[in-house]
């Protein structure tokens, strides 16, 4: 048990530290996933800079771009990130899962063709899983991909498919045997987006902005080499990249809200209300100290994890357990937020009365998507119960 | 950065296991509760055997030398098994105040005897004021020759009635900060004047009130210096806290373990009630309840022990999240258990009442979330 960070863990903290002060847009709003146009220009300019570094992908081999960092220091790296709100939503999927899928499973001409680009800061990539009527209930995905001579011939509708408008490359989930049960005929697919027949159509989320497409595959033509791993194999690459989805973006966020919540204590200290103190009123200084507790609670299981990472031990419920616990925690953070701003807490970061850059009003509307995408809270739940504590399905 | 156990803690934490399961069973425990003493001599003895009593003694001082963190792996399996008597009273209201604060006489006087089992301790703090702060310790304790009287009430004192010394907590000078001005005394509890009277209370453990009468305690028997006994029993306070989290843990866990059994043994409606969705759900819960209280546990213990500087606001922030996460686990147990959960024929009870008993010692979440807000406020 030591929760001391190595010399070397710290040292490259203070420089990731000081890299991120130095090419941060220097307006940055820093709100999660900059997925409006201007915002995505400046994250993508972001991102060009870490690949200089070499600093896109940290935990990837060298030889594709990666730092092969060891999982304390890809934590640093996170926590880092997240803190200062860095902007990289545009490569936290192709980094975080897409990549080491196709390290996992694909070949080594799939490696070379498509990992580089990714560290190189050049590549967008977007994932097509759910479907209108696919959700929680993934595995019922109807999208079919039908064998033609060497080719695969793909017909079907993808949903919530974030950044589809921008991204040059996309994962598919189609079945490839209907006869097979429904997990067993999933084949996992690496598609151009450029391919003749996708097409891509928004979806506007609550908070007005455009990050949802639905994209239609219409006979969409694609090589063998677009299969990563075996035919049939898809849902067990997809179950395990979703793994990785979970504990790589935790460690983030979870410094995201310890950020969320230091810039709140600083706001309470500076407003008076009557002439004291946003401090010093007993039901705010309750609110703050609870989620202060929350998010420490929180940090500690994202660091179990990573110890169990570093041990090699077999993961089971863990990377679920901090999912469900933290993009919650997430959802009260962002009300408590609201709620200490009181009426202000409404306002859009354009308003000229706008406080703390509508920050907790992006985060409140933009917290209800983390407790749904990824495996909503209640699959967390059946996760953990069936898959994690053996309790007898219903 | 690893939250896994040591080596040597792992091996700790299985031997623990292993003789508690053997040693201090649901019919010990529910013994205990009746049993006037609250605990037996012959399991304190087995258990300081195992050197358990002397786990932070410095060998020297004929302990194992082991650290607060492995105290704390301990302490996890104690509250798993509900080890009932004074053990945290002795080890850390005892003997953690006389290493760090007493003199070399002192310590030898007592360390050796605490680590073979030979002597109980505890510390006096509270009193029907019923405050963990310093405006709390209200009884004097005046000068007269060689000795000071100590005259008051204090409650709620752990073990008292069975110790053979008590750390008292008493003033000894009027002042305008209440910190200033707390004397801890050495009290040999068979001194003249002193009356034991057990509190029932919801665990069935034994909490007291000590009436001193015109109690005389030697000078030579102050711990650390007269008037600046506080920044002691902060030290003590801040490791009590802690240790009544690991207890907590450890209690929590067994809680979900024996109602994650039942669930998946009950029947009702034709199939085991762990199948249905809405009790499923409680246990994803319950989980996240217990995992999260360990870690933090862990953070908390390990900060006081390596002095690093946010250790107290990390101590709060452990005893508020683990009063009010353990206390929702056993009352989902309570829930998972339906009606013979609410009966004596069943352990599931124990939990949920010694939860309540250790939620309250050292700080209710209130308590602790307000050290939490003046530490960031700092």
């Amino acid at each position: 048990m030591d929760f001391r960070f190595t010399a070397e863990e710290e040292a490259f903290r203070q420089e990731v530290r000081e890299f991120i002060r130095r090419e941060m847009p220097p307006d940055w709003e820093g709100v999660f996933l900059e997925e409006e146009e201007e915002d995505w220009k400046q994250g993508r300019a972001f991102v060009k800079k870490l690949s200089q570094k070499g600093w896109v992908a940290p935990a990837w081999p060298k030889e594709y771009g990666g730092m092969e960092a060891s999982p304390a220091l890809q934590l640093v790296y996170n926590e880092e990130m997240g803190y200062h709100r860095a902007p990289i939503g545009s490569i936290i999927q192709a980094v975080g899962y897409i990549g080491p899928a196709i390290l996992f499973f694909g070949t080594e001409e799939q490696k070379n063709q498509h990992l580089p680009p990714i560290t190189a800061g050049e590549i967008v990539w977007c994932q097509g899983f759910s479907e209108p009527e696919a959700g929680s209930d993934l595995a019922s995905l109807k999208c079919r991909a039908v064998k033609d001579g060497d080719d695969w011939v793909i017909n079907g509708d993808k949903i919530w498919t974030s950044n589809a408008h921008r991204s040059e490359w996309c994962i598919l989930l189609a079945r490839t045997d209907p006869a097979a049960p429904k997990h067993k005929g999933i084949s996992f697919f690496l598609v151009d987006m450029q391919t003749p027949g996708i097409t891509v159509q928004p979806t506007i989320n609550m908070a007005n902005v455009h990050s949802f497409n639905q994209v239609f595959f219409e006979d969409v033509r694609v090589p063998s080499s677009a299969l990563l791993g075996q035919e049939n194999q898809g849902w067990y690459i997809a179950a395990m990249t979703l793994d990785y989805e979970r504990s790589s973006l935790v460690a983030a966020a979870v410094s995201m809200a310890k950020r969320g919540l230091d810039d709140l204590v600083e706001y309470c200290k500076e407003t008076k209300v009557n002439g004291r103190s946003l401090l010093d009123n007993p039901l705010v200084r309750h609110k703050l100290s609870e989620m202060a507790i929350e998010i420490e609670v929180g940090k500690y299981m994202v660091y179990r994890v990573v110890s169990q990472q570093a041990r090699k031990e077999p993961g089971s419920i863990e990377a679920a357990v901090c999912k469900l616990y933290n993009t919650e925690m997430d959802v009260r953070l962002a009300n408590t937020g609201i709620q200490i701003l009181g009426l202000y807490g409404q306002l859009h970061k354009d308003s000229k009365w706008v406080r703390m850059m509508g920050r907790f009003q992006k985060s409140y509307l933009y917290a209800i998507a983390m407790v749904i995408g990824g495996g909503s809270s209640e699959i967390q739940r059946n996760i953990i119960a069936m898959r994690g504590l053996g309790l007898p399905r219903g | 950065m690893d939250l896994g156990l040591s080596e040597e803690q792992g091996l700790l934490k299985n031997a623990a296991r292993d003789f508690l399961e053997k040693e201090c069973p649901e019919a010990f425990v529910r013994e205990m509760e009746e049993d006037e003493r609250g605990y037996s001599p012959e399991f304190w003895q087995m258990m300081a055997a195992q050197g358990w009593q002397g786990i932070v003694i410095p060998e020297q001082y004929g302990g194992t030398g082991m650290t607060f963190t492995d105290l704390i792996v301990l302490l996890e399996e104690f509250g798993r098994a509900l080890v009932p008597g004074p053990f945290i009273s002795t080890v850390v209201l005892g003997a953690m105040p006389i290493l760090e604060a007493g003199t070399e006489e002192q310590k030898q006087q007592f360390l050796p005897k605490i680590a073979t089992g030979d002597l109980i301790v505890t510390l006096a703090l509270t009193e029907p004021s019923a405050k963990w702060d310093a405006d709390g310790v209200a009884m004097p304790a005046k000068a007269n020759g060689d000795s000071f009287v100590l005259n008051g009430t204090k409650l709620f004192v752990p073990d008292a009635h069975v110790t053979d010394y008590m750390l008292v907590a008493a003033r000894t000078k009027e002042s305008a900060s209440p910190e200033d001005g707390i004397t801890l005394f050495l009290v040999d509890s068979k001194s003249k004047g002193i009356e034991f009277t057990v509190l029932k209370t919801i665990a069935e453990d034994k909490q007291c009130e000590v009436a001193f009468n015109e109690v005389r305690v030697p000078k030579a028997n102050v711990l650390g210096e007269v008037d600046k006994g506080w920044p002691i029993i902060q030290g003590v306070k801040s490791k009590a806290a802690v240790a009544a989290c690991a207890y907590l843990v450890g209690l929590s866990q067994m809680d979900f373990d024996t109602s994650l059994d039942y669930a998946k043994e009950r029947i009702q409606f034709g199939r085991p009630i762990g199948s249905f969705q809405a009790i499923q759900h409680k246990f994803a819960d319950m989980i996240i309840d217990v995992d999260g209280s360990r870690f933090i546990t862990y953070k908390a213990a390990w900060a006081l022990q390596e002095n690093e500087p946010d250790a107290e606001m990390l101590v709060s922030m452990a005893k508020a999240w683990c009063n009010e996460a353990t206390r929702r686990v056993v009352a989902h147990g309570q829930q998972i258990h339906g009606g013979i959960g609410f009966t004596k024929d069943y352990k599931i009870e124990l939990y949920f009442r010694r939860q309540k008993w250790m939620e309250l010692m050292w700080g209710d979440a209130d308590y602790h979330r307000e050290l939490v807000a003046a530490k960031l406020e700092a």
